[in-house]
């Protein structure tokens, strides 16, 4: 298949134009139907996109199943893959059916609402596999589309104020990416990735108002993607639009966000900051690592605190996402490791964590920690589930979540041992609250009398929670499928990012020698 | 000799001609019964005549010793000007019917505009701009305020005609300094004398007083006080024209005057157009958070949009200019599809332009409301919509000319612009307010609506590539900037 990608990107898209064209009504039969066309539509391409694995080879650490198409303003439409993106692209199409079966129960606009899913599932992956600059950022901006919807109609109490603020926040961000952007397209005469990651950008000082800016040019575009990447990712302190986005969005929408839509940040570190402005990000990775540290450490503790379980979900978010930064910006082979696989075991931990609550959500329609308690009388399968993903969130051995905090700590250690020593003690946190929120959720004498004819997971749900339970366990026992999949990628990005830095160590000596 | 140049003019000839027969016929006959007729015909020759103007294309032709110039910019411009004039005209027939002020003057009126503004984008002297400027400006002072009974749009009439005058003799006055320092008052003479670096000082102040002529009628900040008074005092309908062709003729008329007269000394006027362009973004942005009357949000709407296209003219290259025509061109399409809409939302079957009636409007009208979304979220710059396009255009323009500080302005005003566009989106699909918008929605306001945002949605997509408009736009510029 020439086109694999394009398919893969563009299959949701044509079922989300059926819906809107051909469904009709409002009635039960009507929203079934837009329901099973959905969960069709997002197995399918997750059975298309398995292609991926086989077609793909993990040791060619170019870009692969490239497809190039002329485009307007000397852009072109350019896909591809290479070890960074195709595992998000797998993970993205895997966990969409299970969004999608998991707001099973939606009965307001559904029709809408899975047009909402579907598009935004084709630019979630469009992100991941674009290769060219402004088309990346119509993918990464258009995203805020469907977001903004999915929250604001079909969200919680305050979901206007939250959809405003996760709106602006994050184009705020973009648009100084956007600028960034058109800049580097002036540099280079292309907005080709490919051709931009063999570019070489100034990273000469020059001076800005009277202020010497070291690494140059390189550090002012450095800067403006961060703008953007830190603020999707989201990195402390401009993380606050996240945990009100996370409450108010529906079940669905929380997990989409948690899972996919914050990889975007990781992701962009990895395919723009890094390679292309290494001078840059070794100028700034300290101030990354120690903002992941601050990350980790202070919104664990704010989770501690939450009497919202949705809150405290997206707070550890935040916190875990301040570990793959933290393995970025170490720039070494282990930490870049960690941080994809963080990524991705975090995509399905947390995900899971979210359908968590979205089932006791559905029954009592509370999500505060204290109207719970003593669930494990009631519902043990819920609990028992529960109980591994708390653990996996904790990054209990033998879980997913374990590889990629270990990585990373490995990682930043060799980097910088303070970094590394504090960071550890997220670990510890992490055990504090999700273990706390658990114990106040499930154990307890089952006294409150709401709660006494709560009815167990039905195979539905179930079923749902399954395929994230191979994952967890597996990705846990064996993750050389993931790294075996980003290594050589991995290596070459770190190597030329180690090559750049010697280039422009020598060529500073030889500019002070004359 | 005069029938080579006249054989340049026919287009504008054949207008005025139709103009004037137009006003006899209906003087002589049923008046206002014909005006229905007359505005459809009207429309219908606006289209045949950029048709004409589009087979007939051929190179650039000058007419009575450069006064009159005819080349891909002036071309590009009237079609864009014939085409955008042509849909108000028949999106806003209905509305004008049903408000009892479709007089047979209005379809006259506009043609008479119509003809001032080619004249405008065609000038190639300080005397054929003022005419054509001064025609197009008439007409719309009267067509401001056709509803004679009503104190709103005779105070818009006034308004306008009143501060319209006074940059008109800004104008004059720069035009008049010029003339004093150049000795001429043709523009392929004044270039001669403004050279960069060794301007006389009164030209250079003939320079800053048509520019800030001509910024008043691109209603640009700080010139734009009359923009949200006139917008909100006029009927529906004019707004929607006011918002489009003259917009399109007076930014024309602005980037022909810098480079055609001032062309060698870019440096001179540069500043001063970066200047009303950021001051125009910012304005236009911020005053629009606070309004609850859609009228004037898009009055305010179009300020920050000219800032846009400003922008691109304050690159100073042909890069620029073409991104600014690409601008006028995706501003003109989105604004036509929301006053297709605007023209059509009453209440109780009287038209109504509060924001707030648009309230969980998509619960009853879900095609009507995702179009209007489209629309909404193409004015604010977010892609994939072919707004956002037409801001990559200007801001690529800007960061190639070494202005990378004004395309970070511009995208920060954005930011805070997206916020009012987001409010109707909100106000339509969050909503709680059950009494909204009720009556129905003309064919032709709903084929225009509908075709707007489908053209704004999908127009970008590799293959359709915006329907060459990159190419004509580029052509235009190129023979504009030498």
């Amino acid at each position: 298949m020439d086109n694999l990608l394009s398919i893969v990107t563009f299959l949701p898209l044509v079922a989300a134009i059926i819906l809107a064209v051909f469904l009709r009504g409002e009635d039960a039969a009507a929203q079934l139907n837009a329901k099973r066309l959905a969960l069709a539509a997002t197995s399918a391409t997750f059975l298309i996109s398995l292609a991926l694995l086989v077609e793909f080879d993990p040791s060619d650490t170019g870009f692969q199943l490239v497809e190039e198409t002329e485009w307007l303003f000397g852009l072109t439409y350019k896909v591809g893959v290479d070890g960074i993106s195709v595992l998000f692209v797998l993970l993205t199409t895997f966990l969409m059916p299970i969004t999608i079966a998991s707001c099973w129960g939606v009965t307001h606009r559904v029709k809408e609402y899975m047009i909402a899913m579907l598009i935004l599932e084709t630019l979630m992956i469009g992100v991941f596999v674009a290769l060219d600059l402004v088309l990346f950022y119509l993918f990464f901006e258009a995203g805020l589309i469907p977001m903004f919807l999915i929250i604001g109609i079909w969200g919680g109490k305050d979901r206007i104020y939250a959809a405003f603020k996760f709106f602006l926040y994050t184009f705020l961000g973009s648009v100084l990416m956007l600028v960034a952007m058109i800049a580097m397209y002036v540099d280079a005469g292309t907005t080709d990735i490919v051709a931009l990651l063999a570019h070489e950008f100034s990273a000469g000082p020059i001076t800005l108002m009277g202020w010497q800016i070291a690494g140059g040019m390189q550090t002012l575009l450095w800067l403006a993607f961060f703008a953007s990447f830190a603020v999707k990712m989201p990195m402390w302190p401009v993380h606050t639009w996240l945990p009100d986005a996370h409450v108010q969005a529906p079940t669905a929408g929380s997990v989409v966000l948690a899972a996919i839509l914050l990889k975007m940040g990781g992701y962009g570190f990895l395919r723009f900051s890094l390679p292309m402005f290494p001078v840059a990000s070794d100028i700034m990775a300290p101030l990354v690592l120690w903002l992941s540290v601050i990350a980790i450490i202070y919104t664990s503790l704010v989770a501690m605190v939450q009497e919202d379980m949705k809150k405290l979900i997206a707070y550890s978010s935040v916190a875990h996402m301040g570990f793959v930064t933290m393995g970025i910006f170490a720039a070494n082979q282990q930490g870049v490791d960690g941080a994809i696989f963080q990524m991705i075991s975090h995509g399905f931990v947390s995900g899971a964590l979210f359908l968590c609550v979205g089932v006791i959500y559905d029954r009592m329609h509370t999500r505060d920690i204290d109207a719970y308690g003593g669930l494990v009388v009631r519902m043990p399968a819920y609990a028992a589930v529960f109980m591994l993903f708390t653990m996996a969130n904790v990054g209990l051995p033998g879980t997913s979540g374990f590889v990629g905090e270990f990585l990373t700590l490995m990682g930043v250690f060799q980097v910088n041992t303070w970094v590394g020593v504090l960071a550890a003690t997220g670990v510890i946190l992490s055990a504090g609250y999700a273990l706390w929120l658990y114990r106040r959720v499930v154990f307890g004498d089952l006294i409150k009398e709401s709660l006494k004819s709560i009815t167990d997971m039905d195979m539905r749900e179930r079923a749902i929670f399954a395929p994230l339970i191979v994952m967890t366990l597996l990705l846990g026992v064996y993750p050389s499928l993931v790294t075996d999949m980003i290594g050589p990628s991995v290596a070459a990005l770190v190597s030329t990012y180690d090559i750049a830095l010697a280039d422009h160590a020598a060529n500073a000596i030889v500019a002070a020698n004359n | 000799m005069t029938g080579a140049d006249l054989a340049i003019l026919i287009p504008e000839i054949v207008l005025s001609l139709y103009a004037m027969a137009a006003l006899m016929v209906a003087v002589y006959t049923s008046k206002d019964g014909m005006a229905a007729t007359l505005t459809t015909a009207t429309a219908t020759i606006f289209v045949l005549i950029a048709l004409y103007i589009a087979v007939t294309a051929d190179g650039t032709r000058v007419a009575f010793g450069g006064m009159f110039v005819d080349d891909a910019f002036a071309r590009f411009a009237k079609i864009t000007i014939l085409l955008s004039a042509a849909a108000v005209l028949l999106i806003g027939r209905e509305y004008m019917q049903k408000a009892d002020i479709l007089r047979f003057e209005y379809p006259v009126l506009v043609t008479l505009a119509v003809v001032g503004m080619m004249m405008m984008v065609s000038a190639g002297d300080l005397i054929a701009l003022y005419m054509g400027l001064e025609l197009q400006s008439l007409a719309l002072y009267v067509i401001a305020s056709l509803r004679r009974d009503s104190v709103r749009s005779t105070e818009a009439g006034l308004k306008y005609f009143i501060l319209g005058a006074l940059s008109s003799g800004l104008l004059l006055y720069g035009a008049s300094l010029t003339y004093g320092y150049a000795g001429t008052t043709l523009f392929s003479g004044i270039i001669e004398t403004a050279t960069e670096g060794d301007m006389p000082l009164g030209l250079l102040f003939g320079l800053v007083f048509v520019m800030a002529g001509l910024a008043f009628k691109v209603s640009a900040a700080p010139f734009h006080m009359w923009t949200p008074d006139v917008y909100e005092g006029a009927p529906t309908p004019i707004t929607a024209l006011f918002a489009t062709a003259p917009k399109v003729a007076a930014m024309a008329l602005f980037a022909r005057v810098v480079y055609d007269a001032f062309g060698g000394a870019i440096g001179d006027w540069q500043q001063i157009v970066a200047f009303l362009a950021v001051f125009s973004m910012f304005l236009g942005a911020v005053a629009a958070i606070g309004q609850t009357d859609i009228k004037r949000l898009m009055a305010y709407s179009s300020i920050s949009h000219m800032g846009f296209a400003l922008m691109g003219l304050a690159a100073g290259t042909e890069q620029g200019v073409s991104a600014m025509l690409i601008y006028m061109a995706v501003y003109v399409t989105m604004n036509i599809g929301t006053f297709a809409f605007i023209l059509t939302m009453q209440k109780d079957g009287r038209p109504v332009t509060e924001i707030s009636a648009l309230s969980s409007f998509a619960n009853r009208e879900g095609t009507k409301a995702l179009a209007l979304l489209v629309l909404m979220f193409s004015l604010a710059g977010v892609p994939p919509m072919v707004g956002f396009f037409g801001k990559y255009a200007v801001l690529l323009a800007a960061v190639d000319a070494g202005m990378a500080w004004l395309a970070v302005a511009a995208v920060i005003a954005s930011v805070i612009g997206a916020y009012y566009y987001l409010r109707i989106v909100y106000l339509m699909y969050f909503g709680e307010n059950r009494d909204g918008l009720d009556g129905r929605m003309g064919a032709v306001q709903y084929v225009g609506l509908l075709a707007m945002a489908a053209l704004i949605a999908l127009a970008w997509l590799p293959g359709v590539n915006l329907l060459g408009l990159e190419n004509m736009a580029a052509q235009a510029a190129e023979t504009l900037v030498r």
